[in-house]
């Protein structure tokens, strides 16, 4: 059932980019390495008008990937089943080459606080979050790619690290990953150890999709760097490497460029994907 | 975990509540000022959602004014499910119940007008209606059918010149909004939805017709108000912004 | 209104919305599909706010207190009682009158 191989069900290896409905035009007219496009599902859970229209037209040019940010997997409480049937209604039309969510919570209650917050790693949140994903895999009849967080702070409880809660993830549930290395570069400057150790322990060849995005610098109460993952700038230098080094153990992958904040023009979107395209390109297999 | 969430929660939206126990930086020292990072995006994304999703009350504001309502707001009412194109359904109850801008007293139905909007741009597409139907169907027929208007189709009453307001904000170079009182109707040809401005006898035509009254009976009701209602100008204009999306004669 | 009146009124709106209809090019415009573009900004205003994956560094989480201060545009807006005789101003500042009708 969780058909993970179909080509129908695969990314290109090629350069995405996080869709905005302002760079509709320009795109089509001039889209140069890009041919894939991401879409947040929850901007598309209207019932018709120029989001549904847009999708409609570009879907004959360019691979879908729908990427949720409301499903709270890594919640306390059981997934909104409304959302979720919304969500099914969304890729059943759009038959998206890919489904993607984060190991993050979003909903306490009735509650949505439109931020992706952090969970200890426990047995406790594990199991939580396994039934989550086997529920998000069994309504939508495939497999979903889990993307690892930004970390901001660690928490005292945790008993596992983030590498063996998302390898035990992948074994118990038979997801896929999203890996994000400028989370990865975020996480691990926060939170002080290597991003290479990081992708080290990280289950690469269950790897569906990559995102690079730019990051913001601040502080902590102790001085030390404190990154923030704002999607609001160019890719940083160091994540572009540690992309290099992660396709150097994954092979070519889709690889999205993410910009979600101070979205720019079209031309300088499109330069980002031109370097993921030639940082792709190092890495052609055959 | 559940007391957890709990504390995140509460300290996420209260800037005076204590942060949660527990956490830690990468060297195991308590990290509450990182916390405040998601404090700070919960707070500023749900602030930049709502100036994204009242514009117009934004512009009537000023930036700091709106930025402090929308602070209070989205700690009265964060979102209640992660369709964000629909945040702020509480907006307008909240700027009534809201002293320091209760001089303003137009607000309340702007930001109705603005949910409006919305909805009407995130509408179900209208099924094709060829409006010549209208025309070959007899006299007597046509009053005693009804009409089915598009999704996007919405009805904001006000005792406001509402329209001349949402315009003198959006449109470059528009009057300033005279002392009359306009309902809007807003309709959606394709994709962009516009208000139109109606008076007393054609809200109570649409209403009517909303209801499902047939064309008679919604001739009735607007002449109530005017007795000299016209009903073209109306009509051409649903017909006009694809607004009707059936005509439903009465069974033989 | 006689049922006569009523119905050569909705017949003749009928006729002269459709004649109105058939000699006005623009609605051949709305057949248009311009799922990109809209007019005057109306696409960005009326589309609403979506999620995002991403966090800021813009500090805006304090502070609970209201006090006026800029005026936006209501300054500009000057609106006297309306006709269910609430008095009502437009302005931000407190107007203890109410302008002529």
């Amino acid at each position: 059932m969780l058909d993970a191989t179909s080509p129908a069900h695969r990314l290109p290896a090629a350069p995405g980019v996080g869709y905005k409905a302002q760079h509709f035009t320009d795109l089509r007219a001039d889209p140069g390495p890009v041919k894939w496009l991401e879409i947040h599902a929850e901007n598309y859970m209207g019932d018709g008008g120029r989001p549904h229209a847009q999708l409609r037209a570009l879907r004959p040019d360019f691979a879908m990937s729908v990427h949720g940010v409301g499903l709270s997997i890594g919640g306390q409480d059981p997934l909104d089943a409304g959302h979720l049937a919304r969500l099914k209604t969304l890729v059943d039309w759009l038959e998206p080459a890919s489904f993607s969510e984060h190991l993050a919570w979003s909903t306490h209650g009735a509650e949505f606080l439109d931020d992706l917050l952090p969970l200890p790693y426990t047995e406790a949140t594990f199991a939580c979050v396994a039934d989550h994903i086997d529920q998000v895999q069994d309504v939508l009849g495939r497999q979903m790619l889990l993307e690892n967080p930004s970390s901001y702070l660690a928490f005292e409880q945790s008993t596992m690290s983030e590498t063996e809660f998302l390898s035990a993830l992948v074994r118990r549930t038979g997801c896929g990953l999203l890996l994000d290395v400028n989370n990865v570069f975020i996480s691990a400057t926060n939170l002080g150890y290597t991003p290479r150790g990081y992708l080290d322990a990280y289950p690469l060849t269950s790897v569906g999709e990559i995102h690079v995005g730019g990051h913001a610098e601040d502080a902590d109460d102790h001085g030390a760097p404190l990154l923030i993952d704002s999607h609001g700038s160019a890719t940083a230098d160091p994540v572009w490497a540690l992309l290099d080094h992660a396709l150097a153990g994954i092979g070519p992958a889709p690889v999205l460029v993410e910009w979600d904040n101070d979205v720019p023009d079209w031309p300088t979107l499109r330069a980002e994907a031109e370097r993921a395209a030639l940082t792709l390109s190092a890495h052609v297999s055959g | 975990m559940t007391k957890l969430h709990s504390q995140f929660r509460a300290a996420l939206l209260d800037p005076e509540a204590p942060t949660p126990t527990g956490l830690r930086d990468g060297q195991g020292r308590p990290a509450a000022k990182r916390f405040d990072v998601y404090r700070n995006n919960v707070t500023v994304a749900l602030i930049e959602a709502l100036r994204t999703a009242f514009p117009v009350l934004h512009k009537l504001l000023g930036t700091q004014n709106f930025d402090q309502l929308a602070r209070l707001f989205v700690r009265a009412h964060p979102p209640e499910t992660p369709l964000m194109m629909h945040y702020g359904g509480a907006m307008p109850a909240f700027l009534e119940g809201f002293a320091p801008l209760s001089h303003i007293a137009y607000l309340p139905d702007v930001s109705r007008l603005e949910l409006a909007l919305r909805r009407s741009y995130h509408a179900a597409d209208a099924p094709a209606f060829d409006p010549a139907r209208l025309g070959v169907v007899t006299t007597d027929v046509l009053m005693a059918s009804t009409l089915t208007l598009a999704p996007a189709v919405e009805l904001v009453r006000s005792p406001w010149p509402l329209v001349e307001i949402w315009r003198y904000n959006t449109a470059k170079g528009a009057d300033k909004p005279r002392s009359v009182p306009q309902s809007a109707l807003i309709t959606r040809t394709e994709f962009d939805p516009v208000p139109h401005a109606l008076d007393a006898a054609q809200v109570a035509w649409i209403t009517q017709i909303r209801a499902g009254a047939t064309l008679a009976a919604a001739q009735d009701a607007a002449s109530a108000h005017d007795p000299d209602f016209d009903l073209t100008p109306l009509l051409s204009l649903l017909i006009q912004t694809n607004a009707i999306a059936d005509l439903t004669t009465p069974k033989e | 209104m006689s049922n006569t009146m009523k119905s050569v009124a909705i017949a003749g709106a009928v006729a002269a919305a459709l004649a109105a209809q058939s000699t006005t090019p623009a609605q051949a415009a709305g057949k248009e599909k311009c799922y990109g573009v809209s007019l005057a900004g109306e696409n960005d205003c009326a589309a609403g706010p979506g999620t995002t994956c991403a966090g800021t560094s813009v500090t805006d989480y304090q502070g609970n207190a209201w006090t006026l201060v800029d005026a936006g545009t209501c300054a500009e807006i000057e609106l006297p009682a309306m006709a269910d005789g609430t008095a009502r101003t437009g302005s931000l500042e407190e107007l203890n009158r109410d302008l002529p009708a």
